[in-house]
C-alpha cells in the first residue's frame, strides 16, 4: 500500500532524467521473461511456443525451438527441463508438460534441418576440442557467426555422451541428422584425433582461439589443462590466454551443457572481436525472472494425461496441454485501469513515451494527450507489486509541461476557468456564523457540491450551526484541485495561499470538508481538517423520513479517499444508521475506481472518461450511493441511479434524487452564484443582489442545444457575452433567408460563435461552436 | 458540362453591419505565437471574418491540436 506521495522526479516539476526513467522502469515487471524462459538455461520462448501449439502453427513452433536450440531434435528428446520446475501453473493445477510438448513438436512436425545461412565469413579460426553437447554447441554457434571452426573428436563419431541415451529415446538416425548442420564449408571435423597437453601449444599457434569442451573436472579436462584447469565461471577463460573451457555447468544436465557451450561461444566471439568478456552477462544461463504473475483468481486445471505414455501426446492432447499455459504476464494495473488499457501498452512502455515526450526539443509531442488522460486515482500503485504510481508520473510530467510552457492550452483551460469562477466574487465567501465574532469550525462545502446540490449545502450548514457550539463559519470557494491535477503548481499555490489567508482571518477554525477532493488537497497541509462524514457519523441525523430504509445501495468511494479508512468506515456507519443495506463493489475502498473526472480526464479526453464511467457503473445493478458530487453526477449522466449520501439525509424525494440529471457546467455556475446570494440573504440578512450586465440577457436553448453546448464546453455566460457584443456593436452576420444572426466574441482565449434569433425578451440559441485560434482582423467600428 | 459545379456555393451569410456580400480575402489568424494567412470569407468593407462551424471544428481544430503538441 502506498500512503505517501512517491518521490517522483526527485523534485516535482523537474523533467524526468535517464536515471529516474530507469528507476521507474525497474518497477514495471511486464517486460521480464516468463519464469519458464528465464529458468531455461538457453531461454527458449516457451510462452510463444505454447501459443503456437494451441494454434497448431507447427512452422512457428519449430522456428521458436530452432531460434534457441542448436540441435532441436536432440534436445527436445533428452532435455532435463528445469523450465517445468518454475512454471507458474504448478500452483494452480500442475506444471505444464513443456518438455513433452517440445518432443511432440519435433517427433510429429520435425522442421527441416537448418541450412547454412548467408553469414559473412570471418578469417579468424577456432579449435573446439571434444564433441559432446558442450563442444558441439560452441562449434555450431561460432560457425553460424562465420568463424572457421575445427572440431577435434577422439572417437570416430561426433556426439560423445549423446550415444549413451537409449535408442528409443534418442535414435541414432536423429543424432546423425541433427549433427548434419555442422556440414558446412567453415567447419572441419577431425575425428579419431586425441588432443594431449603437448598438442595444446601447437594448437594455440594454429588457431586464434581454443575451446575445451569437456565436463567440469573430468579426467579429460584435468589431463589436458593440468594446473591451468581453473575456469572463470563468467567468461570461461583459463589462465592461458586465448584458451577457453567449459565445465561450469551441466555434468548431469544436457540443457546446462548446451548453455555452457553457448557461454564459451559468446566469450570466444567477444575475445576475437576485442569486446569485454564480462560486461552484461548476468542474463546468460538460468535466472529468476522478476515478472510478477498473479495466479490468485486463476482456476486450477490438472495436467492433460497421455493416452499412450510411451508414445507421447496425441495432437489433440498437445493442444489441450499447451492450452493450460497461463501466458504469464503482469499487467495487474492494466487489468484494473481503463486508461492504462486504452493506450494498448503497459507502464514500462508508457514511461519511455513520457520520457521521450519530455526530451523532444523540436517536433511533435505525441504523448501529451496520454499524459493528460490519467485520472491520477492511484489504483495502479495499489495493485502494482512494486507500487509504481503512473498517476504521480503523469502529474510530474504535467507539472514539467506547464513549467516549460508546453502544456496544450485546450487540455485544462476550461477547468481552470471554472476554478477561477469559484474563487471570484461570483462564489467566494468567508464568514463567521451569524451572531459570532469567532469560529471554532468552518464548513467548506467545495465548488462541486455547491454546483450540483446547492440546497444540500444550505441544509448542511444550517444543521452544523445547530449541532456544533462555538461558531461554525462558512467558506465558499474551490480547493484548487483543478490546478493541482493540471500540473499548474503556480496557480494551485496562489489559490491555496488565498484560501489559507481567508481561513486565518477566521482564526484558523477546524475545517469541515464535504468533498473528498478538497480533503485530499488540504489533509497534508492544514492541521485538523475533518470530513463531514467522520464528524457527523455519531451525531443526531436530521433524517427527513424519506431516507430511512432505502434498501440496498452499492458504495462508490471517491478515488481521493483511497487510503482514508476513517472516511470509508464513517460513510458505511452512516448508511447503516440510515437503514441501508450496503453492497461493496468489486473495486472499493483502497481499490476504488475513479468516475473519470479525477485528473481532469473528462476535459482532456472526454471519450476515455466516458468509457471509465460506463465501466464503473456496470459493476453492480444496485443503486449507487456516492459521497462526491462529481461521482454522483457523472454516474447519473450515464443513466445510473445514484444518490448522494446527503440525499439520504436531506432529500424529500429519493426517487427523484436518484435519477436527477447531471447539473451541467452552466447550471453549476448558476447554482454557485445563487447559493452565495441565498446564503448571504438567509443567514446574514444581506439584501439579495440582482444580476447585472450581460448575465441579465435571457437565453433560450432547447435540450439538444444545451447538450451540444455542454459537450463543446460553451457556457450560457459565453453565449450571453457574444450576444451582448453583437447587439451592442452590430458586428454580426445575417442570413437573409431566415433572419438568423451569427456572431462571435472572444472574451479571453476562446472565440465563441453563436447563431441566434431574437425572441420577445430574449434570444433563441440555434447553434454554438468555438475555436481557440484568434482572428487578427480589424473590425471597423 | 455544368460549369457552375466547381464554383464555391454562394455564401448563406451577409454582413449584418453594412448588408454587403461576403468575399474571399486574406485573413491572418494566430495561435500560440504561430501566424497563418488563409483565404476566408469576410466583409471587405467592415472587416468581419466568417469562420463556419465546419471550419472551426474541422481543419481549424486539427491545426490547433497539432500546434499545441509542437
Amino acid at each position: 500500500m502506498v500512503t505517501h506521495r512517491a518521490n517522483i522526479y526527485k523534485e516535482v516539476g523537474a523533467a524526468m532524467d535517464q536515471v529516474e526513467l530507469r528507476r521507474l522502469e525497474s518497477k514495471c515487471s511486464q517486460e521480464n521473461p516468463p519464469a519458464c524462459t528465464a529458468g531455461c538455461p538457453i531461454h527458449v520462448d516457451v510462452r510463444k511456443l505454447m501459443l503456437a501449439i494451441q494454434n497448431q502453427d507447427w512452422k512457428s513452433a519449430a522456428s521458436i525451438l530452432q531460434q534457441k536450440q542448436p540441435f532441436p531434435g536432440i534436445i527436445s528428446r533428452i532435455c532435463d527441463h528445469p523450465c517445468e520446475d518454475v512454471c507458474k501453473r504448478k500452483d494452480v493445477g500442475a506444471t505444464v508438460a513443456i518438455s513433452n510438448l517440445e518432443r511432440f513438436c519435433l517427433e510429429n512436425h520435425a522442421p527441416k534441418i537448418a541450412t547454412v545461412g548467408a553469414v559473412p565469413p570471418k578469417s579468424q579460426t577456432v579449435a573446439v576440442v571434444g564433441s559432446g553437447l558442450r563442444g558441439l554447441t560452441t562449434a555450431y554457434d561460432l560457425a553460424r557467426k562465420g568463424y572457421i571452426v575445427t572440431l577435434f573428436e577422439k572417437s570416430d563419431r561426433l556426439g560423445g555422451n549423446l550415444w549413451k541415451h537409449p535408442e528409443q529415446q534418442l535414435p541414432a538416425q536423429v543424432i546423425a541428422n541433427e549433427l548434419s548442420v555442422l556440414n558446412r564449408p567453415n567447419v572441419t571435423i577431425e575425428s579419431n584425433t586425441v588432443i594431449t597437453r603437448q598438442d595444446l601449444s601447437q594448437l594455440k599457434e594454429r588457431f586464434d582461439a581454443l575451446y575445451i569442451g569437456f565436463a567440469a573436472q573430468s579426467e579429460d579436462a584435468l589431463e589436458l589443462l593440468g594446473e591451468n584447469s581453473t575456469v572463470d565461471p563468467i567468461s570461461c577463460t583459463t589462465p592461458i590466454a586465448g584458451v577457453f573451457a567449459g565445465g561450469q555447468l551441466g555434468n548431469n544436465s544436457p540443457i546446462n551443457a548446451v548453455a555452457d557451450g553457448r557461454r564459451g561461444a559468446v566469450s570466444i566471439d567477444r575475445y576475437l572481436q576485442g569486446a569485454s568478456l564480462t560486461a552484461s552477462r548476468d542474463r546468460e544461463g538460468a535466472f529468476e525472472s522478476k515478472l510478477f504473475v498473479n495466479v490468485n483468481k486463476i482456476p486450477s486445471l490438472p495436467a492433460v494425461p497421455m493416452s499412450h505414455e510411451s508414445g507421447g501426446y496425441t495432437g489433440e492432447e498437445a493442444v489441450r496441454e499447451a492450452g493450460r499455459c497461463l501466458n504469464c504476464q503482469c499487467l495487474e494495473c492494466v487489468k484494473a485501469c481503463k486508461y492504462l488499457e486504452s493506450y494498448g501498452g503497459y507502464p514500462k512502455k508508457y514511461l519511455r513515451e513520457i520520457y521521450n515526450n519530455e526530451s523532444i526539443v523540436m517536433g511533435t509531442r505525441h504523448a501529451n494527450k496520454m499524459i493528460n488522460s490519467c485520472t491520477q486515482c492511484g489504483l495502479c500503485a495499489e495493485v502494482c507489486p512494486n507500487d509504481l504510481d503512473m498517476g504521480q508520473v503523469c502529474l510530474a510530467s504535467r507539472e514539467s509541461m506547464v513549467r516549460r510552457g508546453k502544456m496544450p492550452p485546450s487540455a485544462h483551460d476550461f477547468a481552470l476557468r471554472d476554478m477561477a469562477f469559484s474563487n471570484s466574487e461570483q462564489f467566494a465567501l468567508t464568514r463567521h456564523q451569524p451572531g459570532f465574532n469567532s469560529s471554532k469550525y468552518v464548513f467548506f462545502p467545495g465548488c462541486q457540491l455547491s454546483g450540483s446540490s446547492p440546497e444540500h449545502v444550505e441544509k448542511v450548514y444550517a444543521y452544523l450551526t445547530e449541532q456544533l457550539a462555538g461558531g461554525v463559519g462558512l467558506m465558499l470557494r474551490c480547493c484548487g484541485a483543478p490546478a493541482h491535477w493540471g500540473g499548474n503548481q503556480g496557480q494551485f499555490q496562489t489559490s491555496f495561499e488565498e484560501m489559507v489567508a481567508e481561513w486565518e482571518s477566521l482564526g484558523k477554525p477546524q475545517l469541515i470538508v464535504a468533498c473528498s477532493t478538497c480533503h485530499s488537497m488540504f489533509r497534508e497541509k492544514l492541521p485538523g481538517v475533518v470530513s463531514l462524514w467522520e464528524l457527523i457519523k455519531d451525531m443526531d441525523l436530521p433524517i427527513q423520513g424519506a431516507g430511512a430504509n432505502y434498501g440496498k445501495v452499492a458504495v462508490q468511494d471517491p478515488c481521493t479517499t483511497r487510503y482514508e479508512q476513517g472516511i470509508h468506515e464513517a460513510v458505511r456507519h452512516i448508511l447503516l444508521r440510515l437503514g441501508c443495506e450496503i453492497e461493496e463493489l468489486p473495486y472499493s475502498k483502497e481499490l476504488t475506481k475513479c468516475c473519470g473526472f479525477g485528473g481532469l480526464t473528462a476535459f482532456a479526453n472526454p471519450g476515455l472518461a466516458q468509457q471509465i464511467v460506463e465501466n464503473r457503473i456496470k459493476e453492480s445493478t444496485a443503486d449507487y450511493v456516492a459521497y462526491c458530487a462529481m461521482c454522483r453526477d457523472r454516474f447519473a449522466a450515464h443513466g445510473k441511479r445514484t444518490l448522494h449520501l446527503l440525499d439520504l439525509i436531506f432529500a424529500d424525494d429519493l426517487q427523484n434524487a436518484a435519477t436527477r440529471p447531471d447539473s451541467g457546467f452552466s447550471q453549476r455556475h448558476e447554482h454557485r452564484a445563487r447559493l452565495k446570494r441565498t446564503l448571504l440573504h438567509k443567514f446574514w440578512q444581506t439584501p439579495q443582489e440582482r444580476e447585472r450586465g450581460y448575465r441579465t440577457i435571457k437565453i433560450i436553448c432547447n435540450e439538444e442545444i444545451s447538450k451540444l453546448m455542454e459537450e463543446r464546453l460553451i457556457l450560457i455566460e459565453d453565449v450571453q457575452q457574444v450576444i451582448e457584443h453583437a447587439e451592442g456593436t452590430g458586428s454580426k452576420f445575417i442570413n437573409p433567408d431566415n433572419g438568423n444572426y451569427l456572431a462571435y466574441f472572444r472574451p479571453a482565449r476562446v472565440t465563441y460563435w453563436v447563431e441566434y434569433q431574437p425572441q420577445e425578451d430574449g434570444f433563441v440559441v440555434l447553434n454554438a461552436y468555438s475555436h481557440r485560434m484568434e482572428i487578427v482582423e480589424e473590425v471597423k467600428p | 458540362m455544368n460549369k457552375t459545379a466547381n464554383l464555391p456555393p454562394k455564401p448563406v451569410w451577409k454582413c449584418g453591419k453594412c448588408g454587403g456580400e461576403l468575399k474571399h480575402g486574406t485573413v491572418k489568424i494566430t495561435y500560440l505565437g504561430n501566424d497563418l494567412r488563409v483565404e476566408e470569407l469576410k466583409c471587405l468593407n467592415c472587416g468581419l471574418v466568417l469562420i463556419t462551424e465546419e471550419l472551426a471544428l474541422g481543419k481549424m481544430f486539427e491545426v490547433e491540436q497539432s500546434l499545441e503538441d509542437k
